[in-house]
């Protein structure tokens, strides 16, 4: 525990100064935006209908799917600028994150701004009119101070808002306090998960509190109260900005070396080992934690990170597209080989072992409906399958499916560290797993066999982005690490992140790992 | 001092003015003519829907008439820029219609601040007005206008509408929502700070007892028409049909049977 709150400490420079500068540039942008529409909306119904309609449509969608669609939109824009301009833009990180949130902020300070000008007195802009104003100066001088109190309320809603979703922007690569809640729920550190939400909501209270006191000082025309205001606003900016917040992996420059993982701990920890490896080589390394399975490979392909484990069963099917099964060492050869032509991408070879989907059950439940393999499970339709956000919608289940018959069964989704709680409780029956993690053995769950091979090998392939095909320094920090790593080893070291009792931080298991590995 | 007035050319002319809005159907105001010399206090008066205000707000363009011209000094208003126009004529509205977020001085120097005056002139303007409308310059100038009385806020609108000397003032019912006492002492007020700054008003109401006891002449209006216009003495002694005589009547016979009341 004591392990983790300091842990927690030392990230929070990184993660706070992230999520300020985010947040904050999210609020300002939608400020600059919101405002000169919502006039024009005010000014005119039939501009301003069907523009609250489309924000108003835009904030039904949910945050991580708003964040999520922003990445491939980026992806096929920056391929356009490549193509017409020749330069590309960062579709992973800040720019999606930004623009998602800016989205966001939109709605409630459009509505505000139109309530409050078409809220605003008749007799008073008769007045304006009456006594020489021109439109512009009615609009300055009368309707836009009128109006202030509501619009400022409206960019105080935004502010709690876009606080909160952008601990959402951690998936698509931007570090923000999300990173405490992804990084806590997939190695259930609640202390992470607790740290993160609490410092989200102490930023939000505090640009909330400095608002409402720009806002009182508005209304009661002291100067004091704005400047206040003011000063508390550009302290929490500046402070964000200060190098110590900012460390070395400020978003958007691009030195030194970005180590991708997804979001679970056996990628923590190998994203780590990777990272102490090159820094002992003289790089300065960052990592880009908690990203989508397909957006690592997008994000390396596009030198957004500059390398990551992947599984070769994953790539064969999310990336290649193929569904034929021609052996384990085949795979990888023909993989290395289309990775490298199609997106200039390097496969330094295989880790050494294999972290394969796996269907496992209770052993006392599989014993009493007489369950040895997937063969078996087809004669009970009835029982329910359990699995993570990602199995039902691959190929491999597809595969296994159609292979086995079991396309009829009850499936139920569940964020990947709570499907070894619903197995044991009985919530699910079935559950899908990874073949090296600790917990199979330790909750005493059994394999089911695949005698069909439905499921192809998962070998843990180390990758390596296009930018460092020729750097020999940069390959040979990595190189050792290839073949090193057995099956019983990651089990271990990852049941050390899992693991209820005595848990590790996925740093520590790293560091414990990497002394048992050659140089 | 009448009669020489008169022979003057008007400060204000109105031909054959005329407005429909849109959708109504009816005619707001139709086939108006009317001249108004310099320096006369001229009232607007008729029912509600009478056409009366529609008639005040075509003289500084907050209505765009559908014919007919408005002259002032001799220059047809539609050939003028609206914004100018305004500027160069002083408005009283209903209920004030002070700007709620501005301090009271901040209201009378607003249009002055248009037309680019400095600080200096606008603060001397601006102490000269209050004093102007009996409104004590150190206790009111830097209150904003929800800490005023209903009469207080009227002497401030008037002290705005004077503020950039505008030859000509309008008055849009000013003192409707004024207590009876307040609305006395006000009107005395309005009526001679016209007379001592030699200013052309025009002031409408549907109380004919401020209309009789105000007005150098008064218009009666009905339907968009205008029926009579005359002195107060005129339309006492030959109103034009039964709406003008009953108008009149209703003063005069809350006078004799005040006096009775009061006699008994």
């Amino acid at each position: 525990m004591n392990d983790s709150v300091r842990e927690a400490w030392a990230l929070l420079p990184d993660y706070l100064g992230q999520h300020i500068i985010l947040s904050v540039s999210a609020l300002l942008l939608g400020v600059a935006v919101s405002v000169p529409l919502g006039i024009a909306a005010a000014r005119s119904r039939r501009f301003g209908t069907p523009l609250l309609a489309a924000v108003s449509i835009v904030q039904t969608i949910p945050g991580l799917a708003l964040l999520a669609l922003f990445y491939p939109l980026l992806l096929a824009l920056s391929v356009l600028t490549q193509d017409l301009f020749g330069f590309s833009i960062r579709a992973l990180g800040f720019l999606p994150a930004l623009l998602a949130l800016t989205l966001y902020a939109m709605l409630p300070i459009l509505r505000n701004v139109v309530t409050a000008l078409d809220g605003l007195d008749p007799a008073i802009l008769m007045a304006a009119k009456g006594v020489g104003m021109t439109p512009r100066q009615s609009l300055f001088k009368v309707e836009l101070p009128l109006a202030a109190p509501l619009i400022l309320a409206g960019i105080r809603t935004a502010t709690v808002w876009v606080v909160g979703i952008t601990t959402l922007s951690t998936p698509i690569g931007q570090t923000s306090l999300g990173n405490y809640i992804f990084t806590g729920l997939q190695i259930e550190n609640w202390v992470f998960v607790l740290f993160g939400c609490v410092a989200a909501a102490a930023l939000a209270l505090t640009l909330d509190l400095l608002l409402a006191l720009a806002g009182s000082g508005l209304a009661l025309r002291s100067r004091g109260r704005l400047v206040a205001a003011a000063l508390g606003l550009v302290a929490v900016i500046a402070a964000a900005m200060t190098p110590e917040f900012v460390a070395a992996r400020t978003t958007g420059a691009h030195q030194g070396i970005v180590i991708g993982a997804k979001n679970f701990g056996e990628q923590y920890i190998l994203s780590q080992l990777m990272g102490s490896r090159l820094v002992r080589a003289g790089y300065s390394v960052s990592e880009k934690s908690d990203l989508g399975s397909t957006v690592a490979f997008r994000a390396l392909g596009a030198g957004d990170i500059d390398a990551y484990v992947d599984y070769s069963g994953t790539l064969w099917g999310n990336i290649l597209h193929r569904t034929d099964m021609p052996g384990r060492q085949a795979m990888l050869d023909q993989l290395a080989a289309a990775l490298k032509k199609d997106h200039g991408i390097i496969s330094l070879g295989s880790l050494g072992f294999e972290n394969a989907y796996i269907f496992a059950m209770r052993a006392d439940r599989a014993q009493a409906l007489g369950i040895k393999s997937l063969t078996d499970l087809a004669a009970h339709p009835d029982l329910r399958i359990g699995g993570d956000f990602e199995i039902f919608s691959r190929p491999e289940w597809r595969a296994v499916a159609a292979a086995y018959g079991l396309d009829a069964m009850k499936r139920r989704q569940y964020q990947p560290d709570f499907l070894y709680r619903a197995v044991m409780s009985g919530d699910a029956d079935v559950v899908s797993a990874f073949s090296s993690d600790g917990r199979i053995a330790r909750y005493g769950l059994v394999i089911l066999d695949d005698p069909k091979s439905a499921l192809p090998p998962y070998d843990a392939m180390l990758l390596v982005g296009p930018a460092h095909a020729h750097d020999s320094k940069f390959m040979a920090a990595l190189k050792p690490l290839i073949g090193s790593i057995s099956l019983t080893l990651m089990q271990q070291a990852n049941l050390r992140v899992d693991r209820d009792q005595d848990k590790q931080t996925p740093t520590a298991a790293a560091a414990w790992m990497d002394q048992r590995l050659p140089r | 001092m009448a009669a020489s007035r008169k022979r003057q050319a008007p400060l204000i002319e109105i031909l054959n003015l005329s407005k429909a809005y849109a959708g109504s159907g009816t005619q707001a105001v139709s086939d108006f003519n009317l001249s108004v010399p310099e320096g006369e206090f001229l009232v607007l008066i008729g029912p509600s829907g009478s056409g009366k205000t529609t008639t005040l707000n075509m003289v500084n363009r907050l209505v765009e008439p559908d014919g007919g011209e408005i002259r002032i000094q001799g220059q047809n208003v539609l050939d003028s820029d609206p914004v100018m126009l305004r500027r160069n004529i002083g408005y009283v509205f209903q209920e004030a219609g002070l700007f709620p977020h501005m301090t009271v001085a901040e209201n009378i120097g607003v249009t002055p601040r248009l037309l680019g005056r400095d600080d200096a002139w606008v603060e001397a303007r601006v102490h000269q007005l209050l004093d102007m409308v009996r409104l004590e310059e150190g206790a009111f100038a830097n209150r904003l206008p929800a800490e005023l009385s209903g009469g207080q806020r009227q002497r401030v609108a008037l002290a705005r509408a004077l503020a950039a000397r505008p030859p000509v003032i309008l008055l849009d019912e000013p003192f409707g929502a004024l207590d009876p006492v307040t609305r006395e002492a006000v009107a005395a007020d309005v009526r001679a700070i016209h007379d001592r700054l030699g200013l052309t008003t025009l002031m409408v109401t549907h109380d004919m007892t401020e209309a009789l006891l105000m007005a150098d002449r008064i218009a009666v209006m009905r339907d968009g028409h205008l029926v009579q216009v005359g002195t107060p003495r005129e339309l006492a002694a030959s109103p034009a049909d039964d709406f003008v005589t009953q108008l009149i009547e209703t003063p005069r016979r809350r006078a004799r049977a005040l006096a009775e009341t009061l006699n008994a």
